[in-house]
């Protein structure tokens, strides 16, 4: 560990470059000098093309909302569909929950005890009881409707986008017995099969031969999802949709229509709404007990530890830089960090910890100069002796949050993970940065 | 200053403040709020003052749905229900029928959480709290292999784990006492605090062994609870000083952070306290009663 510190601390001062700018927030038109400025870290990314954005993903407890725990009564589902079924179910939550526009909904399935198959729904500022009730109060509903003269009156008719007036016909989900994505045999291109039982095969063969050059739409809760044209009568009670799919779109239909296949009934587990613990005027008000609390720490330690205080204080800066750059930038991975009340918790556990790697370098330093050795060696010694307690208390720290992780729920999880990435960074910071510092200084 | 002389007295404090927590968690309980239990926290907001009177006529209206209320209060023009689960079926025959009882008001909140999900929180809380304990032993057994024989590293691992439960039992105790007579309801943040706790009993426990175990490998084991003595008074500094920084924060959070992390904080500080006092007073000393009982019976 000899190595020139001038390489680490270029590494320092580039990440923490790095670390301010994601962790700015967008400014706009700041006048200085006669000249405006705008500033938006997330304009790097349009410049690139990429369609991301850099953001804190607040939970549920921060922002508040609805929170809900669906049950999927898996009764008349053969168990090899089951997870098919979930799947389709998900898909209709979502497209449900996409009506009410807000941002970020959050739709999960999982599955607990093996047996018991569960829809997690987080939406974020809707807390009208009623509109939950509608989220889930249908299974949802497969039809096909067939086009007719657009002169003709009948009713209960609809109009798509094309101005094609339907009409309903008796063919629905339940005569749909299995839905696969499968590729043309003609060209390779992903196309959706349908596999109907043998009532439907028998309507659906009724239905196409009328509707030879007409279209036939498949309805899912009341909207169009796809109105391919029949060239054919279909009499074998197998279909195949072809309209041009990738193998992403093909799939997604093919969810769809299994939604409307395998009606899944689904019953609220639990429900609830979220106020938000912080709300507006008391997040002001943790926002202000943060910064006052780092302030102590920073007065704190300068007392104590005079310099060596100054130094730790910069190095503790960094950590929080570095910590919530790389919450903001994992917004944009599929990783996404949520912060929560219990992150939060989590985060400020490892501030914690990352000032206590500082002391305890800093005491056992004294303790070295107290027996007369120079200055140089002190430090030195500082951080070798004091390395082994913070390694051994940093892995049970670890340990306690993998373990977290792997058991627990939600809130549990989203604790261990902060904690985890805190405790990583915090012993970066307490062993490079802060040994970087004092090297250069006392060199 | 003589840490070890006196261990039995540092003994007799901890169980000073357990004991009356141990009490109330066998009489009182914990002050589980629905998240746990499973339930329901109904909000009714009515366009006037609500009289106790109408509040009778709510809780006759859950009675005669089958469903148990555990608390029905109120404040101004709203009433807070909190009562057993109801589905939402039950939550419209209900609000209709307060509604044609009382006349119009609005249902603000609706927050039910069935049995099964509440159980499963606690649960895995639990399980996850007694495997880590195991790996930390464990991992401890093998990082302080190298202590010299009379000790042995297990030894240290069962004491950093006593010393969590301590602080487990001091933070449950205290807490069951407040849900008893102030009324402070357990939720998803405790446990947040109380895993936040654990983490740092655990942290604080290994730095102060960490000394006796280099103290150790330089002097040997021939005097052990010396060894201990001076590694407690050699690491006083450091504890004394980390736990006062967290703990300052700690009161500027408390002080004016909003309400309603309130509770969460006191969490946060009771378990802070009692995991430096623990690590200081408790497991360090143990390892000496430890090693004095084994030596007795060699004897």
């Amino acid at each position: 560990m000899k190595k020139t510190p001038r390489h680490l601390l270029w590494l320092i001062i580039g990440l923490t470059i790095l670390a301010i700018f994601i962790n700015l927030p967008k400014i706009s038109n700041i006048h200085f000098a006669n000249k405006t400025f705008n500033f938006d870290p997330n304009s790097i990314f349009s410049t690139l093309k990429i369609n991301k954005v850099l953001t804190f993903r607040e939970g549920l407890d921060l922002k508040g909302g609805t929170s809900l725990v669906l049950q999927a009564n898996m009764k008349n589902i053969s168990s090899a569909q089951k997870t098919a079924a979930l799947n389709s179910a998900k898909t209709i939550i979502e497209n449900r929950v996409n009506l009410f526009g807000v941002s970020e909904p959050l739709v999960q399935t999982s599955v607990a005890n093996n047996n018991d198959y569960r829809i997690i729904v987080e939406i974020p500022g809707l807390t009208d009881v009623n509109q939950i009730r509608n989220l889930i109060g249908t299974t949802a509903q497969l039809t096909f409707w067939e086009e007719v003269a657009s002169s003709s009156a009948t009713s209960p008719a609809m109009i798509n986008a094309n101005g094609v007036r339907l009409k309903q016909t008796n063919l629905t989900g339940s005569d749909i017995s299995q839905t696969n994505v499968s590729f043309s045999q003609n060209n390779g291109k992903p196309e959706v099969q349908l596999v109907f039982t043998s009532a439907g095969a028998k309507k659906f063969a009724e239905i196409t031969q009328r509707l030879v050059g007409k279209r036939l739409a498949i309805v899912l809760d009341n909207q169009i999802i796809e109105a391919p044209t029949v060239n054919q009568a279909i009499l074998g009670g197998n279909a195949v949709i072809e309209g041009g799919f990738t193998t992403d779109t093909a799939t997604q239909l093919s969810t769809e229509l299994n939604a409307g296949a395998l009606p899944v009934p689904l019953s609220i587990l639990s429900s609830s709404i979220i106020e938000p613990t912080l709300g507006s005027t008391s997040l002001v008000k943790s926002l202000l007990a943060g910064a006052l609390g780092f302030i102590i720490i920073v007065i704190f330690m300068t007392v104590l530890y005079g310099r060596l205080g100054v130094i730790a204080s910069v190095a503790l800066t960094l950590y929080t830089l570095f910590v919530l750059g790389l919450f903001k930038l994992s917004s944009i991975t599929p990783y996404g960090i949520t912060l929560t009340l219990s992150g939060i918790a989590g985060f400020i556990l490892s501030i914690g910890m990352a000032v206590d790697a500082n002391i305890l370098i800093f005491e056992r330093m004294k303790e070295e100069l107290r027996q007369g050795k120079p200055r140089a060696v002190a430090i030195e010694l500082g951080f070798s002796r004091a390395w082994t307690s913070i390694r051994d208390s940093n892995i049970s720290t670890l340990i306690t949050s993998f373990v977290l992780y792997m058991f627990g729920t939600g809130m549990v999880k989203g604790f261990a993970l902060v904690l985890a990435i805190g405790v990583l960074i915090s012993m970066f910071s307490a062993i490079v940065v802060t040994r970087t510092f004092l090297r250069l200084i006392y060199k | 200053m003589n840490i070890i002389g006196k261990k039995y007295w540092y003994f007799l404090f901890s169980l000073i403040i357990i004991i009356p927590g141990i009490f109330s968690l066998l009489f009182y309980g914990l002050n589980l709020s629905v998240e746990f239990t499973g339930g329901s926290n109904l909000t009714f907001g009515f366009p006037k003052q609500v009289s106790s009177k109408e509040i009778k006529q709510i809780s006759t209206i859950f009675t005669q749905n089958k469903i148990k209320i555990q608390n029905i209060s109120m404040s101004g023009n709203q009433v807070f229900i909190k009562s057993g689960p109801v589905d939402q079926k039950q939550d419209l025959i209900i609000t209709q029928a307060v509604k044609n009882s009382l006349g119009n008001f609005q249902q603000q909140s609706y927050e039910t959480i069935g049995p099964t999900i509440g159980g499963e929180t606690l649960r895995n809380a639990i399980y996850a709290l007694i495997v880590a304990s195991f790996l930390i032993v464990l991992y401890i057994t093998w990082s302080f292999r190298s202590v010299p024989k009379p000790t042995s590293s297990l030894r240290f691992g069962v004491c950093a784990i006593i010393a969590l439960i301590h602080d487990i039992l001091v933070l449950l105790g205290l807490f069951s006492i407040f849900g008893h007579f102030l009324g402070v309801e357990m939720d998803s943040l405790f446990v947040t605090a109380a895993l936040t706790v654990i983490g740092f009993s655990v942290h604080d426990t290994i730095v102060v062994f960490d000394r006796i175990r280099e103290n150790l490998k330089r002097v040997g084991g021939e005097n052990f609870s010396e060894v201990v003595n001076n590694s407690i008074l050699q690491t006083l500094d450091r504890s004394l000083n980390t736990s006062l920084t967290v703990v300052l924060v700690l009161v500027a959070m408390l002080l004016f952070g909003g309400d309603s992390i309130r509770w969460f904080v006191v969490a946060l500080l009771i378990g802070v306290i009692s995991g430096t006092y623990s690590s200081v007073f408790n497991a360090s000393p143990l390892l000496v009663v430890w090693q004095d009982l084994i030596q007795k019976r060699k004897k």
